[in-house]
């Protein structure tokens, strides 16, 4: 898909609230644009009618992009936006469920919520960006802070380990579970339509810059850096094939990493409304 | 179960059921705890049957998430539980304080604090249900205090809830959850049923939490045509996050007064004997029940001895107590706890009204006996 940057304006445009003044909350350089661009797109490809799609959020700075879009928005309470997204779709499937979260948001606070709608593979687009860290308080390590890493809760380096969130969904049932980074923006568009397509749980991990607190604390440089870096360590499924174990060390894989058909939560539960009535054939 | 007019024996939770049922839940999601149970148990039988939708999530803060949201998308939701889930949910009933969200929560109360006791009864979240979640906020909770009153109290928590877009409470206890007697079931029509009032204005003139004259903003779902935004950060009339005083103080106003406005309304009291009485005994719940029989025996001692018991106890009628207890000496305030409504009590009375607490905090219920020795003694006092 090739658009010209006039073409592409006019179509953020038409997903963005006129009304919500901008400029944003995120910092200059930050990742959440470049997810927030990059889904819109997809909305767009996939000819989704606005008055469908309900954008739900918890709490971080990713949350805060609901607000900005012109959609059903619901900015809810810290790590539970998976729990409310579920009561919406289950009360009314026909509507398509995307949540906005964070890396804390969704596997902190949120984890057993996140955990539970991969195994009830209930219909919802989670898209997580992950940027190592808790940004909208102001540094905090994260279940995703890699070890000896710096943050203001690990003066001295984090000891803890790490969650991956692809591994963690594909051990719990998500039946699409992909990783993009706001380096690679087109096969991040296509990854998030990729994602809203699929009929059950479907997760899209964006690894993404955090250089007001991650960068500053870990000597990583300005956002330019950091992306670059991202960029660096990022390994598509399909490249990876060809790679030693050595060669991977230190790198992340990109791309639909896990795929499979599995029945979807809330026609499982349509089908037993339908048998208890009577109606099924 | 089709017994409407018929009379039939239900246990308190069950009742609970059939009155949501009757109100139209279109929604339930919840979590298993005792003394609660049988209402999830109860859901998930009769839901799939009507079309409705049953969710039994992972815990109890994702409960009432779903039920927020199922709200949201326009189902009349619920969600029932005991004192540690609803401790789990006290956040999120702030979000739908906060977020206008009509949503009902039965508590059917055992003792605490912590896991306490499962199977006992106890009256100690009466505090919790007013001021369970942070902030300021005026909270709506119903009692009832038999099993055809759990019916009608979840009625009526739904019309409440859906006429103010607002989270309501009722708060039952395991006496009441678990105990059998005859009911008669409403026939259909006969017990008024309330939804949410619905815009009637084109999309691009609607706010979602619009400053009415009603104070009560019309409510749209999602999928409707009008893309809005919600959030439980302070918001102006969009929904859209504020920091201006003006507007922080407007939305927290409006809080309050979409409901203290129609106080009268929601206050729902019974009394006995209290025409000639001199000493009162406030209850509310299980209480109540031995309450009446107290005062019966007492009026056989020639005691001039009455009940008030409160079946809307948040907001707190404190005009209407106050006006009950002009003529009375002494009022005592039975509750299953060490003392909770008993403060409401002593705000409300005047300097010639004595409150006298009499409290029972180990489990068991209060019997008829202990609230006419607290009379005997009211007398001799």
């Amino acid at each position: 898909m090739i658009t010209t940057q006039a073409t592409q304006s006019a179509i953020v445009h038409n997903y963005l609230r006129p009304k919500k003044s901008f400029p944003n909350v995120w910092c200059a350089g930050c990742g959440n644009g470049i997810v927030m661009g990059a889904l819109i797109r997809a909305i767009d490809s996939l000819g989704l009618d606005k008055n469908k799609v309900v954008v739900v959020s918890g709490i971080g700075c990713s949350s805060r992009m609901p607000v900005y879009l012109d959609f059903n928005t619901l900015h809810t309470t810290h790590g539970r936006a998976l729990a409310f997204g579920t009561g919406v779709k289950l009360a009314k499937p026909e509507l398509k469920v995307i949540v906005i979260t964070g890396d804390g948001d969704a596997l902190a606070i949120g984890g057993n919520h996140f955990i539970h709608a991969c195994r009830r593979n209930i219909d919802i687009t989670t898209i997580l960006i992950n940027n190592k860290i808790y940004g909208m308080t102001g540094g905090q390590f994260a279940p995703t802070t890699p070890g000896g890493s710096f943050a203001t809760t690990a003066p001295y380096g984090n000891y803890e380990k790490q969650f991956d969130a692809v591994k963690l969904a594909i051990g719990a049932g998500a039946s699409y579970v992909s990783r993009g980074t706001v380096y690679h923006v087109q096969p991040l568009e296509r990854l998030i339509a990729g994602a809203i397509s699929k009929r059950g749980f479907a997760l899209v991990d964006v690894i993404s810059n955090c250089h007001t607190y991650y960068g500053r604390f870990n000597k990583e440089g300005d956002a330019v850096a950091m992306i670059n870096d991202i960029k660096k360590q990022a390994v598509s499924v399909k490249a990876a094939e060809n790679m030693s174990p050595e060669k991977l060390k230190g790198k992340f894989l990109t791309g639909l990493i896990h795929e499979h058909d599995a029945t979807e939560f809330c026609e499982e539960y349509q089908k037993l409304v339908d048998r208890l009535s009577g109606k099924e054939r | 179960m089709n017994n409407n007019g018929k009379k039939v024996l239900l246990q308190g939770n069950e009742a609970c059921l059939h009155g949501a049922l009757y109100a139209g839940v279109e929604f339930f999601a919840g979590y298993p705890i005792t003394p609660s149970t049988e209402i999830a148990e109860g859901m998930a039988r009769e839901m799939p049957k009507k079309g409705g939708k049953f969710i039994q999530m992972e815990d109890e803060i994702g409960s009432i998430a779903a039920v927020v949201g199922a709200s949201n998308a326009g189902c009349k939701s619920m969600t029932a539980t005991s004192g540690p889930g609803y401790s789990l949910m006290v956040e999120n009933i702030g979000y739908a304080y906060m977020t206008e969200t009509p949503c009902v929560i039965i508590n059917v109360q055992r003792g605490g604090p912590s896991t306490g006791l499962p199977t006992k009864i106890s009256q100690s979240d009466t505090m919790q249900a007013r001021w369970g979640p942070h902030g300021d906020y005026t909270a709506i909770t119903v009692a009832p205090s038999t099993v055809e009153g759990c019916f009608v109290e979840v009625v009526r928590a739904f019309n409440l809830a859906e006429r103010f877009r607002t989270p309501v409470t009722v708060l039952a206890d395991e006496v009441l959850g678990h105990m059998r007697e005859m009911m008669r079931v409403p026939e259909p029509g006969e017990l008024e049923v309330i939804h949410r009032n619905k815009p009637d204005v084109p999309s691009e003139w609607y706010r979602h939490f619009e400053i009415t004259p009603s104070l009560v903003s019309p409510m749209a779902s999602f999928g409707e045509g009008y893309r809005y935004n919600i959030t439980g950060l302070t918001h102006d009339q969009d929904g859209f996050p504020t920091a201006k005083s003006q507007e922080i103080k407007d939305k927290l106003d409006k809080l309050q007064k979409k409901i203290m406005r129609y106080s009268d309304e929601i206050f729902k009291i019974r009394t006995d004997k209290m025409e000639d009485a001199h000493i009162a005994v406030i209850s509310y719940g299980t209480v109540s029940r031995s309450v009446l029989q107290a005062i019966k025996m007492a009026r056989e001692r020639r005691i001039k001895v009455g009940a008030i018991q409160l079946l809307t106890i948040w907001p707190f009628a404190d005009s209407k107590i106050r006006e009950m207890l002009k003529n009375v000496k002494r009022v005592i305030v039975a509750e299953l706890n060490m003392g909770q409504l008993v403060r409401e009590v002593e705000r409300v009375a005047s300097r010639h009204t004595e409150v006298l607490p009499l409290n029972r905090y180990d489990g068991e219920v209060m019997t008829p006996q202990q609230i006419l020795d607290r009379i005997r003694e009211a007398v001799k006092s």
